[in-house]
């Protein structure tokens, strides 16, 4: 396979594909007539798919650095280039990007009934978006990037959302507005004072990153501003309560996507940028039990106030402010283990929400309500559908054997040594997990079937299962063979924890205990 | 680079290169997989197809028993000196840690084995008769089949992550068959309830994995056991939080106070689930985990203790409320958490083999129990149905006089009846016998040992007394079904009646495994000798003390006594007076009361724990900080404050334009000005 | 050469132009009284252009093309609002009120 790649330059211009192909794709998408635009749009996010999984194979993952670089100036007077690279990270992001588009599509095939070339044209830029976020390594390109993701999000909610499309909307839209304009202000400000201290102006990952030093006084200020916008986004308690609103209000593509990926641009966004660039700062005391904190509350809080909720996507909407808080409790306890399974829980959630939410679109499909209430007993009816209910829940709780326990207990076991009691209220987020997923299970597919609309429920089509079969492979396969994905994340968690701890550090984490004498 | 790291720490305990039948051990995980694959397409696609059903669910049953016969014997031939691993797959690797997917073949894990394939064969062909007229026969196999993989999964893993899957696996499995009837909300909140409190003990599972990798780095059994001895202090704080937090795992899983409640609710699966999950095999799952890490707890005689009073407690407690239960399931049950508090008296005490030793009796002759009361059920469910009678077919009030209908039925049972009282030389007679020995015996290292001992021989009276009367009120004196529904009382079909064979066979004569000394003939301590390798180095930190001689002789003459007097009580108190059908009997009064009601626990929990978590979420979190504080004072509220600042702004523009010139003059000029200076 | 009185007339003439603006209500007056500005300052421009360089006269052109354009744009909003309103008084349009 590497060979095969190899022979076809494919390193050498994948990412640039990658980035293209969307939205050349929305050219034709535009120009087609209506009905025909969701078949052009699966075409090209099923090619977009198909060329990313080669990443697979040139991605190595031995060093742990940013691969496939390329660097072309954009803005050359104010250093600002087109850069883009990958490593073990981003590359996973990528993947379940590129992976997850097709199936949006398809699950909105019958879903979006109004302005449908519309739709998917956001659908295809938004790729561009995402992906771009991943891969760049400029850091005035990544703040462009970031910003073309939001606008077509803003319009899939604002255009083909619910009823209070509109409030969701421009909720998600300022919430996530504020944070990235600070964090706009502390890019400027960081690559000014590299500016000033190396003499070029640059907004270079790999030089920001080397340099970062330079910013020292100002330090505190630009990881506030760049954590404000990565919290906002992840969401940490307390800026989660524009996700349920967005969720509810999103077209069910919408939602997985919000859910799948857009989250976890918070989180990488930690990971990439706001802890390496001030390690000093985010390793401080006060920030490490700050977020410590947070990411604790958000866990049990997100898992009580789901228990609650009467509306299926708003449960599953306050689920993520739950996982997400695993992330977060990773990232900041900071060994390898934590490190890696916390991009685990990232994947594993962009697998198994994804695929919660698809389900409950498919419900939504047939019945028009989310309400919780009105369903009951439906297993009767609808039995694949409520199989694969029951597996991507059971994968959401943390069943071993399903994607949802590896992240999670690799977040826990790695976090436990250096923060016990943290670690151990979060572990009660188990209990609380299976309480809200359970109780909300029974009350749609347990009891009795008394309502008479719901008799009549048809089960999944052969395009919802073909949705919903890859989520369902992947759930198992990272359940049972994780391995080989650890793997390409490891060398990655291993560079962000001795960015964090300042190298010699992260190998005292990782000694072997005294031998017993024997 | 420092990546050298990524290869596994070195094994530390020792182990043996798995070899013949042992090396294909993962096969009695696959067979019930395969089952449940198939049958789960069975009933997706054709539901009807109950023969087949049938043959794959009980097929792949018999073959993951061929499996553990062969391992079995290939062990008996040559035993190894330590476990054998088979690793099939590498799970979970990360710096420094390489989470095997693999199997440990030694001794405990293939009397487990056995137990689990063996009496879940029975299980398997007796609910052929029993579930074949349910429209969800199909999925019943393939929920049972996918149990027997999970459970033994469990017994076999070679670290506790693996475990772990086993662990979470069958509470899984169990969840579903308890809500196997779904369509009633009591069935699926009785299932929900086993999962969630399930989880509770499972968070203790966790911590101790957490906490053993934080101090030993190793999640392997092998390894845990052979590094924490020199490694931790002896009965120090650590070795009591992890032994602890395991021990929450168990009380979880093997329903022990205060976590049993779910494992009377779960009653309301079908019975043959109750007999093969609920009483046979996944509840001794937590005596297992005790057995398995027995050095961790030889090691912190804190927690022994607490397990120990723990066990003796629940028995005591249990067996009360058996007492005066009505329905044949629910006596069973408590019968069940009692029997389990016995098993945890015994590892408690150090009797590692004492506890698995009643853990094998027990899975026969309650096995034999559960689905000997299925009988009956069946019986009367169908003597109801075919009357379109509503009366609760569960219900002893409504039974009586059974003996007549069903012979064999009532022959078994009174069989297994004995063996739990501890009628000699029935199977549990040796093993309940054993536990109370050693818990006397370590009462010369303190005193508290007796009072254990005390409790689990008040617990025995009890048992002898609501077993018996369960019998008497079943099968003996007069029946009180009803006049028409009689005629259709009936045997149940061999395909039921046969595994009850076996069982009673088993229930008889189960002892033989582990013979004490003095029974006059042998073989003695097979079980004993057959574990040795296992419990040895935990035996040595704890040794137990096994009272001889007179004592001994004082000690069984006394447990016999009290199995009689019970069994008596319970037949004569019974019959006494005559039986109420359940429709015309009275409300009990009194402490028969507070009895029956299960001393109130269910609705002290609800009313202290869930409800408030509930609406403390509902009302605290979600409407007040998350709707009220969040959004209404900060998003909401942000938003509102700039719209009022807008409006004052708003208020400048009257729209006259000569009032905007006037204002734009006054700047202007202003401006000027400063400039000027 | 004459700067003095020509600033004077310049002066006086803005001032009329701001107190017309100020003061009148009809529309058409007012867009009269900011020509009258404009051309105030054109003055100023043509009579310091003696002084200060040639560069004045040249913005003396870009006002005229500016008032030219604003007259033309001005004019057609007046008429539409009179079409609207069959009035140009300004007491009437108040649509910026906030």
């Amino acid at each position: 396979m590497t060979a095969f790649l190899a022979s076809i330059g494919y390193n050498g211009w994948i990412l640039h594909v990658l980035l293209a192909l969307p939205l050349i794709g929305v050219v034709p998408l535009v120009l087609a007539p209506a009905e025909r635009a969701k078949r052009i749009a699966l075409a090209v996010t099923l090619v977009e798919f198909i060329l990313s999984v080669g990443l697979w194979w040139s991605v190595e993952t031995i060093s742990g650095t940013l691969q496939l670089t390329s660097s072309t100036p954009w803005i050359a007077a104010w250093g600002i280039s087109y850069a883009v690279g990958i490593d073990g990270i981003s590359l996973m992001m990528v993947l379940l990007t590129t992976l997850l588009m097709p199936l949006c599509v398809l699950g909105s095939w019958n879903y979006i009934g109004q302005k449908e070339r519309g739709y998917y044209a956001m659908l295809l830029t938004l790729i561009t978006g995402v992906i771009g976020v991943f891969v760049a390594t400029d850091l005035f390109l990544f703040y462009v990037f970031w910003e073309v993701m939001l606008i077509p999000m803003y319009f899939i909610i604002g255009i083909w959302g619910g009823k209070n499309r509109l409030y969701a909307a421009i909720k998600f839209f300022i919430f996530t507005m504020a944070g990235s304009l600070l964090m706009l202000v502390a890019i400027l400000a960081l690559a000014w004072s590299v500016a000033a201290k190396t003499g070029t102006l640059s907004f270079d990952y790999t030089h920001l990153l080397a340099n970062a030093g330079a910013a020292k006084a100002l330090a505190p200020w630009l990881f506030g501003a760049f954590a404000l916008a990565f919290a906002i986004k992840v969401p940490i308690f307390p800026f989660h309560t524009w996700l349920p609103d967005a969720h509810v209000e999103a077209p069910t593509a919408g939602s997985v996507l919000l859910a799948a990926v857009l989250l976890k641009m918070g989180t990488y966004g930690f990971l990439r940028f706001a802890v390496p660039f001030f390690p000093s700062v985010a390793a401080s005391p006060f920030v490490t039990n700050l977020m410590l904190v947070l990411a604790v509350v958000g866990i049990v809080y997100g898992a009580l106030v789901a228990m609650v909720q009467p509306d299926i996507k708003k449960l599953v909407a306050y689920s993520s402010v739950s996982h997400l808080g695993f992330v977060m409790l990773g990232i900041w306890a900071a060994t390898v283990q934590s490190v890696q399974g916390a991009i685990m829980v990232m994947i594993g959630h962009g697998l198994s929400t994804g695929a919660l939410f698809f389900l409950v679109g498919m419900l939504y499909e047939r019945r028009h309500t989310r309400e919780i209430s009105a369903y009951g007993g439906i297993a009767k009816v609808v039995p694949v559908f409520s199989l694969l209910f029951g597996i991507v829940a059971l994968s959401s709780i943390g069943l071993p054997g399903l994607n949802g326990f590896v992240g999670e207990f690799l977040v826990l076991l790695g976090s436990f040594g250096v923060h016990p009691v943290s670690t151990g209220i979060a572990t009660t987020g188990v209990i609380f997990a299976a309480a809200y997923l359970l109780w909300a299970m029974q009350r749609i597919l347990f009891n009795k079937l008394d309502k008479r609309e719901n008799e009549a429920l048809t089960d999944l089509s052969g395009r919802e299962l073909a949705v919903m079969l890859p989520l369902i492979l992947g759930i198992v396969w990272l359940g049972l063979y994780p391995k080989p994905v650890l793997l390409k994340i490891q060398p990655a968690a291993f560079k962000y924890v001795e960015s964090v701890r300042g190298g010699p550090a992260a190998l005292d984490l990782v000694q072997r205990p005294q031998e017993p004498g024997r | 680079m420092t990546f050298s790291l990524l290869a596994a720490l070195p094994q530390v305990g020792e182990m043996t290169v798995a070899t013949g039948a042992a090396r294909w051990v993962w096969l009695a995980v696959a067979f019930p997989l395969v089952g449940f694959l198939v049958n789960g397409a069975l009933a997706l696609k054709r539901p009807e197809a109950k023969t087949a059903v049938s043959v794959v669910g009980t097929g792949v049953l018999l073959a993951a028993f061929a499996v553990a016969a062969t391992v079995f014997v290939q062990l008996r031939g040559h035993p190894p000196d330590a476990p054998i691993i088979v690793s099939l797959w590498s799970w979970i690797v990360s710096t420094g840690m390489d989470i095997q997917f693999a199997f440990q073949v030694d001794q405990l894990s293939v009397v487990m084995l056995l137990v689990v394939t063996g009496v879940g064969s029975l299980i398997h062909i007796f609910s052929v008769g029993y579930m074949r007229a349910d429209a969800g026969y199909a999925r019943y196999f393939a929920y049972l089949n996918l149990f027997v993989a999970f459970m033994l999964v469990l017994v076999l893993g070679s670290n506790l992550p693996v475990l772990f899957i086993g662990w979470e696996g069958v509470g899984l499995c169990s969840y579903l068959l308890i809500s196997f009837w779904y369509g009633d909300k009591a069935n699926a909140d009785a299932g929900k309830k086993a999962f969630l409190v399930n989880r509770i003990g499972d968070l203790g599972v966790l911590i101790a994995m957490f906490l053993l990798w934080w101090q030993v780095r190793s999640l392997e059994f092998v390894t845990i056991a052979a590094r924490v001895p020199g490694t931790l202090p002896v009965d120090g704080g650590i070795i009591i939080a992890i032994t602890l937090f395991l021990f929450l795992g168990c009380v979880g899983k093997s329903a022990q106070i205060p976590l049993y409640t779910w494992l009377p609710d779960a009653m309301a699966g079908p019975t043959p689930v109750s007999a093969l999950i609920h009483a046979a095999t996944m509840v001794t799952a937590g005596v297992y985990l005790v057995a398995r890490n027995s050095v961790l707890f030889a090691m912190a005689p804190t927690t022994s203790m607490v397990v120990a009073g723990i066990g003796a407690l629940t028995a005591l407690f249990a067996a009360s409320i058996g007492l005066r239960q009505y329905d044949i399931k629910k006596v069973l049950a408590y019968s069940t958490v009692s029997q389990l508090g016995y098993m945890f008296l015994a590892v408690g005490t150090g009797a590692y083999v004492a506890g698995v030793f009643h853990l094998v009796t027990h899975a026969f002759f309650k096995a034999l129990l559960f689905l000997g009361s299925g009988s009956v059920i069946h019986a009367m469910h169908h003597a109801y149905h075919a009357t379109h009678s509503h009366e609760d077919a569960q219900d002893m009030r409504n039974m009586g006089g059974l003996r007549k209908y069903m012979p064999w039925t009532f022959g078994l049972m009174l069989i297994a009846t004995l063996a739990i009282a501890g009628v000699a030389p029935l199977s549990g007679f040796f093993s309940k016998d054993e536990i109370l020995a050693a818990a006397f015996g370590r009462g010369e290292t303190h005193k508290i040992w007796l009072l254990f001992w005390g409790m689990g021989l008040a617990a025995a009276l009890m048992t002898a007394y609501y077993m018996m009367r369960l019998m008497a009120m079943t099968f003996l004196g007069d029946n009180r079904t009803g006049a028409k529904e009689r005629e259709h009382l009936h045997e149940a079909p061999w395909i039921m009646t046969g595994p009850l064979v076996v069982l009673g066979l088993l229930s008889l004569i189960g002892g033989v495994i582990n013979l004490p000394a003095f029974f006059p003939a042998g073989p003695h301590h097979v079980l004993d000798g057959w574990l040795e390798p296992v419990v040895a180095a935990a035996s040595r930190l704890m040794p137990v003390a096994m009272p001889h001689g007179a004592t001994e002789w004082a000690l069984i003459g006394g447990a016999v006594t009290i199995a009689a007097v019970g069994l008596v009580l319970g037949w004569k108190l019974t019959l006494a007076n005559p039986i109420p059908t359940a429709h015309d009997a009275p409300e009990d009064t009194g402490f028969a009361r507070v009895l029956f009601r299960k001393y109130y626990v269910d609705e002290i929990y609800d009313a202290l724990i869930v409800r408030p978590l509930v609406a403390f979420s509902r009302v605290v979190l979600w409407k007040g900080v998350d709707q009220g504080l969040i959004d209404g004072v900060g998003a909401n509220g942000s938003a509102g404050l700039a719209r009022a600042l807008g409006w004052i702004g708003s208020r400048l523009q009257t729209g006259q334009l000569g009032f905007y010139v006037v204002v734009f003059l006054i700047g202007a000029v202003w401006l000027l000005r400063t400039v000027a200076q | 050469m004459l700067l003095g009185p020509s600033l004077l007339v310049s002066a006086i003439l803005f001032t009329i132009g701001v107190v017309g603006v100020m003061l009148r209500r009809n529309a058409i007056v007012l867009f009269m009284c900011i020509e009258l500005m404009l051309n105030a300052v054109n003055l100023t421009f043509v009579a310091l252009s003696q002084v200060l360089g040639l560069g004045g006269q040249v913005m003396v052109f870009f006002v005229m093309t500016v008032a030219a354009a604003e007259a033309a744009v001005g004019l057609a909003i007046i008429l539409a609002i009179f079409r609207h309103t069959r009035s140009v008084d300004l007491k009437n349009i108040n649509l910026l009120q906030g």
